[in-house]
């Protein structure tokens, strides 16, 4: 395969297009050509714990335990409005936190740590919605005089069902700002609003004169946002605010199947004291919404259908399992078995990250310009092809690395530049053979031919062991070591690649274009 | 230009002296992480990564005398805070034993209000901090180790199903000398010891493993030829020397860019670069005055199979295929 030069010159180049368009890709949709790391650009990565001092738990418990944290901080570090935070598990006993940029690692400590909270709350009937939803107007005008002005005073947004109800009367003054900011009702009495007004709705909502305005024991929450929903809405949910039960009272909750209709349900028991409370509050609330809240956010919200004592279920309508496990999970970390500990903290200013990435690429420019002189005094013509297969090597390592989203940590950016450095070896090991075999008589061509040859097995066998060793590492190492590990590994197989694939193919290029009877090769 | 043309440098026969010189970088090594445990209570200067506790990293607008900070933190009553100079004249590294397992406070709010008296609030910025549990510091001590220990066995397993035994035992010889002695001279310049270190104290191994295949592979082309009345000491000799420019030019470009790195890469890369510049002196070291010199050991204690019929078992005798790279 790939005899033909034009074959090998045409896959050269279709790479590096591709790692040109990967790189440029990438620097439009996340502002950079291959993510940096939290070193690098400055964050906060938080490792946290189950803390099992308080109470021992089973393995089996402490890997449910772990998913429900993991569940419940997710959720929480959201609120934190951090650009794509990293919420992970890490091996069985542990979550990692990375929040990009975020300086205030007190903050955010507070928000993870904060004690998950889980209530059932009543919704608001739709007519008591739209008197508050009116009040909401009103308060919102006058504290925001400025914009009520310019919202639209007739105009109704598409499905604003409370504007039609609303006496003309309130709207002719002042406008409705804070409906005009609705996209309509949702089929559950929530009240839908566009993402791109959700900020001006929050900053509303956070006003204490607007807050004021609520009728008593009333509450405005916001939904979670999921993935599987509409993802250009969010939903708010009109509340009374006195819990019906909170989360203490939670014993367990289970996802499976209703018997009736075969449709997926959550199965939760209360323990005794709660029961009681429970059995009361669905008395007085029967085919109302009942709202589940964790963190005061709205997961879901059906329907009370029947009085319910320490056992209940969820009915989920046309929802799958999947969502059915997921509510399940929800509710059982509103009662985690043990709380959470950080057993590790780390934060980095961005001035010593952005410090880092300019001496790092300054020291990498000079590592290489180093490496460039050494080759092209060396072996000159054919340290020039050897250059040519470096400025390759370079360019194919950062489009791997934006191509696999690895992340380049700064030992990751040691690891590159020390691989400029050692990229050239199975350059170096196959010009000394074919200047072994030039000086054992042979033909250009013939030496050329023979030298790659006889170089493969040391660069293999050389490059595999530490290819290996890059494996291990990943497997093995933690944080900054895999990216270190993933560095060292790309830069191994590109380089290979580029020594003997790319120069084979400038060397062909040139031998093909010199006429055969010349004679020595300037290598 | 060239380097080592038709050398013929009598190595194997200094590999006495080569013992000497290892035999003294060890005894200094085991001298060196003596003194640490007497004085540092550990063999090596570990950082907070490993063995857990806090680090604050403050940058002062000004240039600060590093006493400065320490009465401000003595009068504080910390008096168990290390402090030490990071960089050039501005910066200061805070380093406690101890860590906050609770939630909440961060480190940099203690260092805050000790410092607070003596450096009102804007004199200067805490640029990063770092808080590790005893326990991940033991977990991440554990999986350095565990992590070396794997890809030394696997590189022993290749090597002796691609070459043979004594070379996959040789090279792990020579590897295992590189980590000693670089470990020493971690242990000798107290230089500390963090996660990056443990990633550049695996390069070195790679690097120098690099190194001495390169020559193993030399060695086991040289044997697999008809042999003109060559010992095997003579045999190994050549193949060293015919290794020589390549050793010595890619030994070469690999430190170029590692001086770069030192020089220009800031002080956070220095102490990486660092160890990464006397790693590659020594791996270069090794794979020359070490692995051959073990293996040539090795083959007069164990004896080889009569030099024909090994010549035919062994992989590199039997026709090459073609192969077109």
């Amino acid at each position: 395969m790939f005899q033909n030069l034009k074959a090998r010159l045409g896959l050269i180049f279709l790479l590096a297009a591709l790692c040109v368009g990967i790189l440029f890709w990438n620097n439009a949709r996340k502002g950079a050509m291959v993510t940096l790391g939290l070193d690098l650009q400055g964050g906060t990565h938080l490792a946290l714990e189950i803390d099992e001092s308080k109470a021992a738990l089973t393995s089996a418990q402490r890997s449910e335990a772990i998913d429900r944290a993991l569940k419940v901080v997710r959720l929480r570090v959201d609120e934190l409005g951090v650009a794509e935070p990293v919420v992970q598990k890490a091996g069985d006993s542990r979550i990692i936190v990375e929040l990009a940029g975020l300086q205030n690692t007190n903050a955010a400590k507070d928000v993870i740590s904060k004690a998950a909270f889980l209530e059932f709350q009543v919704v608001k009937r739709p007519e008591e919605a739209q008197s508050v939803v009116t009040r909401l107007d009103q308060a919102v005008a006058r504290a925001f005089p400025a914009e009520a002005a310019k919202a639209p005073a007739s105009a109704t947004p598409a499905g604003g069902v409370f504007q039609q109800k609303t006496p003309a009367a309130d709207s002719a003054a002042v406008g409705r700002p804070f409906s005009s900011k609705l996209a309509g009702a949702g089929s559950q009495g929530q009240l839908i609003v566009a993402l791109k007004d959700t900020a001006a709705v929050a900053r509303y909502l956070r006003s204490p004169a607007v807050l004021a305005a609520l009728p008593r024991g009333t509450e405005v929450l916001w939904n979670v946002p999921s993935a599987e929903e509409n993802k250009d809405v969010r939903s708010l949910w009109l509340v009374d605010s006195k819990a019906m039960i909170t989360g203490e009272y939670l014993a367990n909750a289970t996802a499976g199947t209703d018997q009736q209709f075969n449709r997926p349900v959550v199965f939760f028991e209360l323990n005794r004291r709660g029961g009681r409370v429970f059995e009361r509050e669905t008395g007085r609330n029967l085919q109302r919404q009942m709202a589940i809240v964790l963190d005061n956010q709205v997961y879901t919200a059906p329907i009370i259908q029947s009085q319910i004592g320490r056992n209940g279920q969820i009915t989920l309508g046309s929802s799958t399992l999947d969502e059915a496990s997921d509510l399940a999970l929800v509710l059982r970390a509103g009662a985690l078995p043990a709380p959470l500990k950080i057993v590790e903290e780390r934060s980095v200013g961005p001035t010593m990250g952005a410090d880092s990435v300019n001496k790092g690429f300054v020291a990498g420019l000079l590592g290489i310009v180093g490496v460039v002189v050494i080759m092209l005094a060396y072996y000159r013509l054919a340290g020039l092809f050897a250059v040519g297969a470096l400025a390759l090597y370079v360019l194919y390592t950062l489009g791997s690395m934006a191509a696999l989203d690895a992340v380049l940590t700064f030992p990751g950016i040691a690891g590159l530049v020390l691989s400029i450095g050692m990229s050239v070896d199975a350059n170096v090991l196959i010009f000394e053979r074919i200047r072994e075999e030039l000086d054992a008589g042979r033909q250009v061509r013939a030496a050329v031919s023979e030298g790659f040859k006889q170089a493969l097995s040391a660069i293999v066998d050389s490059n595999v062991t530490t290819l290996l060793t890059a494996a291990v590492l990943f497997y093995v190492g933690t944080g900054p070591i895999r990216g270190f590990a993933v560095t060292l590994g790309i830069g191994i197989i590109i380089s290979m690649f580029t020594a003997i694939f790319v120069t084979r193919t400038l060397f062909t290029l040139y031998l093909e274009r010199r006429s055969p009877a010349a004679q020595g090769l300037s290598i | 230009m060239r380097l080592f043309t038709n050398a013929n440098y009598p190595i194997m026969h200094w590999r006495k002296r080569a013992y000497a010189v290892t035999a003294l970088l060890f005894l200094a090594t085991f001298v060196a992480m003596g003194v640490n445990v007497a004085q540092l209570g550990s063999w090596l200067n570990y950082g907070v990564d490993f063995r857990g506790g806090t680090l604050v990293h403050l940058a002062f607008n000004r240039p600060v005398e590093i006493t400065d900070v320490r009465a401000a933190a003595r009068s504080a009553g910390r008096e168990d805070w290390e402090i030490s100079r990071f960089g050039g004249n501005n910066e200061v590294v805070v380093r406690k034993e101890t860590f906050q397992e609770n939630l909440g406070r961060s480190p940099e709010e203690d260092v805050r209000d000790a410092l607070r008296s003596r450096f009102p609030d804007n004199t200067y910025k805490v640029v990063r901090t770092e808080a590790v549990g005893p326990k991940v510091g033991n977990e991440l001590q554990y999986r350095a180790l565990i992590a070396i220990l794997i890809s030394l066995a696997i590189t022993m397993v290749y090597l002796a199903v691609r070459f043979e035994w004594r070379f996959g035992l040789a090279a792990i010889a020579a590897t295992f000398h590189d980590i000693l002695i670089t470990l020493g001279i971690l242990a000798i310049t107290r230089n500390e010891v963090s996660l990056g270190t443990v990633a550049a104290f695996l390069t070195i191994v790679g690097y120098s493993l690099n190194d001495t295949i390169v020559v193993f592979d030399r060695i086991r082309e040289s044997l697999a030829k008809p042999r003109h009345d060559q010992t095997y000491l003579e045999i190994l000799n050549r193949a060293i020397n015919e290794t020589l420019p390549r050793t010595v030019l890619t030994a070469s470009g690999t430190l170029v860019t590692l001086i770069s790195l030192f020089l220009f890469g800031g002080p956070v890369i220095r102490d990486f670069a660092l160890v990464l510049i006397l790693g590659i002196f020594i791996g270069t070291f090794s794979s020359i005055f070490v692995a051959a010199p073990v293996l040539y050991f090795i083959q007069n204690k164990w004896p080889n199979k009569p030099a024909r019929q090994q010549a035919a078992s062994s992989r590199s005798a039997r026709p090459r295929e073609r192969t077109t790279v």
